[in-house]
């Protein structure tokens, strides 16, 4: 395999995942501008008016309508994106259900950003976690690197004919979006080659074969069926995000799965973590492993489905577990994350504890020290024979 | 007056790893520079990392930006908390601000200013830190027919912490900026980074 690699650029996240759709050059792309998104859609526009790609580019007044359109357009039969953050994807919400509904292959890159209110524009996961039920594969991004790697992949995710769900793939909002970092891509050619030609399944414009999509499905109809049909597809999704990720490795190097431990073989305490506070917390362990303290850590990547059985086996031998949510769920035992976890490690013997921890809400920053006294918390929980309480712990949270 | 080389300034770029935070008023162009830095680092084959830390997005408004140069990749998402060097391009800021917090005792602190680095300790009561000034605005305004202080301060950088040859600099500026801007643009902005590198004053 001819692996070509380009040089290392320095770009912003939004950059990034601006030139993996240029690379993708899709038949439509219909987005609405939103910060902290909005250079993303800034620069397709652009590139659409230098003809640097063929895309018909539809501006819409909403993000309502941007969903609507590519809804539209891809069940019309053509390879459709959009990109969004925070209000706009709330805006969508309707339609992300109709979206993964119809099994339509759209890929959205989501830039995450705090919900209002108050409004707050800064980075959290409160808008993609509270999507988390509406039937999308949700792949979360650490890095420049990977809001472009996962990207190109999610077209081909979305795509096979295994799966044909909606993909949506983040990166924190201005802490990768509008930061400077490093990126290397694959050449144009091996893209296009990678995602293969668009493939339409029952399109609308096809007049040889009239279809209707989206009818009135009631109570003596499929519905519930067509419910089971979208789980049994996500069930799919596992193999297909491995095997898509597997050939991506040959291509570029880059090795990605469900999610990345790191240092977890002997680990006796771990946290869990999304997003770019990952590469913060590789440091602290790091620096804790350098103590002799048995700390390790998980990545997660794949949200939705989420990889329950795959965690229960990697976290089976760590006494403690710290899952870090930026985000929460209101009236619930912990955030987003938790509540997966802690339930996929029940039926582990010996089960682990489990602890919930917040952090980064809004955009507050979250410093290597915040997360050490994460650990510090795991650590002392490990030593006492007792479980420790469940409560949610903040992290740099001001308390006066 | 000890302004060249690179021996002075082993505090600030020790250990691989330099964080630098710029603090500035919103149109100065401090994201930019913080940008620019980060991008002659990849020139130099190091790792980068560079940002703003975003608030209201006002002209005028105080405004934060960092940037990392490692030899290690870069792993931390987080605001630089210990900065090695301080680059001030606003002096009406250190009235108001901080600007030294978290920075070690010998850190670098780079200010746009008329004033000679012992003028402006005695005007502003500055203490610790290793200062610098040079005029960036008024070298801005003669050299590019703009106020806009961030490439000298980039010139002025170079010459403290020889993070990078000025050459490679006033090649990157012919490339990138010859790309964005015409020739007249891009040869002011490199008369500015030459002066501001001639310029530059210690204690």
């Amino acid at each position: 395999m001819s692996a070509q690699q380009t040089e290392t650029l320095a770009v912003t996240g939004n950059e990034a995942a601006a030139e993996a759709m240029r690379q993708i050059n899709p038949d439509v792309v219909c987005a609405y501008p939103i910060t902290p998104q909005t250079e993303v859609v800034q620069l397709y526009a652009q590139m659409v008016a230098d003809g640097k790609v063929t895309s018909e580019f539809v501006t819409v007044e909403s993000e309502h309508s941007a969903m609507s359109a590519v809804i539209g357009s891809t069940a019309a039969g053509a390879r459709t994106m959009t990109a969004t953050s925070s209000q706009g994807y709330a805006l969508m919400w309707e339609l992300l259900y109709v979206a993964s509904s119809y099994r339509l292959p759209i890929v959205m890159t989501t830039v995450n950003r705090a919900l209002s209110g108050p409004i707050n524009i800064h980075c959290d996961h409160s808008d993609t976690m509270g999507g988390r039920d509406t039937g999308w594969i949700q792949l979360y991004g650490e890095d420049h690197q990977q809001a472009y790697d996962n990207c190109i992949q999610a077209v081909r995710i979305a795509e096979s004919m295994d799966v044909r769900l909606p993909v949506t793939h983040m990166y924190d909002g201005y802490v990768i979006s509008g930061a400077i970092g490093p990126l290397v891509m694959l050449p144009d050619e091996q893209v296009q080659e990678f995602i293969g030609p668009f493939k339409a399944v029952n399109p609308l414009l096809d007049i040889n074969r009239p279809v209707t999509v989206g009818p009135f499905d009631g109570l003596h109809g499929w519905y519930f069926e067509h419910k089971v049909s979208q789980n049994r597809a996500m069930d799919r999704a596992f193999k297909v995000i491995q095997d898509v990720a597997d050939e991506f490795a040959e291509l570029s190097g880059r090795r990605y799965g469900m999610f990345e431990p790191y240092r977890l073989e002997d680990a006796q305490i771990a946290v869990v973590v999304v997003g770019s506070t990952a590469g913060t917390t590789r440091m602290v362990v790091d620096k804790l492993r350098a103590k002799g303290v048995k700390a390790g850590m998980i990545r997660t990547r794949v949200f939705r489905p989420f990889p329950h059985a795959a965690y229960a086996k990697a976290l089976e031998h760590v006494k403690v577990v710290g899952i870090m949510d930026r985000a929460d769920s209101f009236g619930a035992q912990g955030g987003p994350l938790f509540l997966e976890i802690r339930a996929a490690l029940y039926d582990n013997d010996p089960r682990p504890q489990v602890l919930p921890f917040i952090y980064g809400l809004g955009g507050r920053d979250i410093f290597p020290d915040n997360i050490e006294q994460a650990f510090q918390v795991l650590q002392e929980a490990s030593r006492e024979n007792k479980r420790v309480s469940t409560e949610r712990r903040y992290l740099n949270l001001r308390e006066d | 007056m000890s302004t060249t080389g690179t021996s002075d300034t082993k505090g600030a770029t020790g250990a691989g790893l330099t964080e630098i935070r710029w603090h500035a008023r919103g149109g100065q162009g401090a994201v930019t520079a913080a940008k620019m830095v980060a991008e002659l680092a990849l020139g130099q084959g190091k790792h980068f990392q560079a940002f703003p830390e975003y608030g209201p997005e006002r002209s005028g408004a105080p405004i934060v930006a960092f940037t990392r140069v490692s030899d290690e990749p870069i792993q931390i998402y987080a605001g630089v908390e210990h900065p090695g060097i301080v680059v001030v391009l606003d002096p009406s800021l250190l009235g108001t601000i901080d600007v030294m917090r978290g920075a070690p005792p010998d850190a670098v602190l780079l200010v746009n200013s008329e004033m000679t680095p012992t003028e402006m300790r005695g005007h502003y009561a500055l203490t610790g830190g290793r200062l610098f000034t040079v005029a960036a605005t008024r070298i801005a305004t003669e050299t590019i027919r703009r106020p806009i202080p961030n490439t000298p301060m980039v010139g002025a950088l170079t010459r403290i912490t020889g993070l990078f040859p000025i050459e490679n600099v006033v090649e990157f500026l012919r490339e990138d900026f010859g790309k964005k801007f015409p020739p007249k643009v891009v040869e002011g902005n490199i008369n500015a980074i030459m002066r501001a590198y001639e310029e530059v004053k210690g204690e």
